[in-house]
């Protein structure tokens, strides 16, 4: 056991995303189980631990930043691991998230808390949510490279399961990347 | 009868009819030279540059240039592949194109360069220009977002009485592709889907109607642009 080389540490986080390029990571199927021989997981939500406890060399990012607590979070990545990933469209370009980005910002508050059509009776108080615990929104979507510094991108909405898994592996073996044209996805 | 002339491609020998278009030319040789504003049968515009190529060292629009004797042409090289790429990203940074919400993706000539020549993300910024979208005609939508002002529609869409159904609006980089609000009110269904064939992105886009391709059987989702033409 002795001279079993360390596993590589991996994080991995959703900012604003859909939790679809973490469901896609799920689809290298009984890969799986050889990806735990290879990583170990830090802050994840696929291991639940909500704090870095260690240095990771690999992190993936999906989702944009829409809020002030993704930036945090995105930057509490880069500070933490030697190798930022950003994975999938929205992570790539702000994606879905980033469609309200020529919209005013007061504009889409007022019509998702105030007019549009399915508020109804459901805020009779008229009230912006503006508790102090709450995320500030920013004013547009930002791609993930436009906050911090970003070394790799996997696009695709989501990204290839194969795609994932290629990139996981040739990061963590060393080993080069293989692209074959099926794996490489806007959608 | 014509007059036929030799010339090579990559060193390769080949043949056509003198005159011909050099795209078309290549793809008689089962060459593929990339084109975006080009398209087979409407007069060529040499606007988009993706297929440039080096004509006896020197680069030249491949859709604009007619071969003749002797040419010796450069396509498939790292230099002219890195300026295509470069060319496709640019497009991608300058539109808002946001592919999974876009009915022509998988079936996207840009999109399909994109993923020819591997581009991961543009390597220029993003510039998130203020656009709109004109949905309020009748049988067509118009998405400015993911307009690449290529042309096509206006040098190969009109009605019967000949009337061009688009047209473009403003100058330089606020240039806009308009649809003409009369003539494309009485167009036929046959029309509106040759205007969304036309359109290489998803800037026209046929109302009423979609998403009847499934993922997976779209154009670009297995085979490479341009290998049906390369052999």
């Amino acid at each position: 056991m002795g001279n079993k080389p360390a596993k590589k540490i991996v994080a991995t986080a959703s900012l604003a995303g859909c939790f679809g390029c973490h469901m896609s990571f799920l689809d290298i199927d009984e890969r799986i189980l050889d990806l735990i021989e290879l990583v170990e997981f830090n802050k994840s939500p696929i291991d639940d631990i909500k704090k870095f406890t260690k240095h990771c060399h690999i992190g993936l990012i999906e989702g944009g930043c829409c809020n002030d607590e993704n930036v945090h979070n995105l930057k509490d990545f880069r500070k933490n691991c030697d190798i930022l990933v950003s994975v999938g469209e929205c992570a790539i370009m702000g994606g879905l998230p980033a469609m309200r980005n020529n919209v005013p910002l007061k504009e889409c508050l007022e019509e998702a808390y105030l007019d549009g059509p399915t508020v109804t009776d459901a805020n009779p108080g008229k009230i912006i949510p503006n508790d102090p615990e709450l995320p500030k929104i920013l004013n547009r979507v930002y791609p993930c490279h436009e906050i911090v510094k970003i070394d790799y991108f996997l696009p695709g909405c989501p990204p290839r399961a194969d795609l994932i898994w290629n990139a996981l592996y040739a990061l963590v073996t060393g080993s080069d990347l293989k692209l074959p044209y099926e794996v490489i996805k806007f959608d | 009868m014509a007059t036929f002339v030799k010339f090579t491609i990559d060193g390769k020998e080949c043949m056509a009819a003198e005159g011909t278009q050099l795209v078309e030319a290549a793809k008689q040789n089962d060459i593929y030279i990339p084109t975006l504003c080009n398209y087979e049968g409407i007069p060529p515009k040499g606007s988009c540059r993706i297929c440039t190529v080096n004509i006896n060292g020197r680069p030249a629009t491949a859709c604009t240039t007619k071969v003749s004797e002797g040419m010796e042409i450069q396509n498939n090289t790292e230099e002219l592949s890195g300026f295509r790429k470069a060319v496709v990203e640019m497009l991608f940074a300058e539109g808002n194109h946001f592919c999974p919400s876009c009915e022509k993706s998988g079936s996207c000539e840009l999109q399909a360069l994109a993923y020819k020549y591997t581009v991961l993300v543009p390597a220029f910024p993003y510039m998130n220009p203020a656009r709109d979208i004109e949905a309020w005609h009748p049988k067509l939508m118009k998405d400015h977002n993911r307009c690449i002002q290529c042309k096509r529609c206006i040098r190969g869409i009109t009605n019967a009485e000949g009337k061009s159904v688009f047209a473009f609006g403003k100058r330089g980089h606020n240039v806009m592709i308009n649809i003409d609000p009369e003539t494309s009110k009485n167009i036929n269904d046959e029309l509106a889907q040759k205007a969304m064939d036309i359109c290489p992105v998803g800037a026209i886009i046929r109302k009423e109607i979609g998403f009847k391709v499934s993922i997976g059987k779209r154009k670009y989702d297995k085979q490479p642009i341009g290998s049906d033409i390369e052999k």
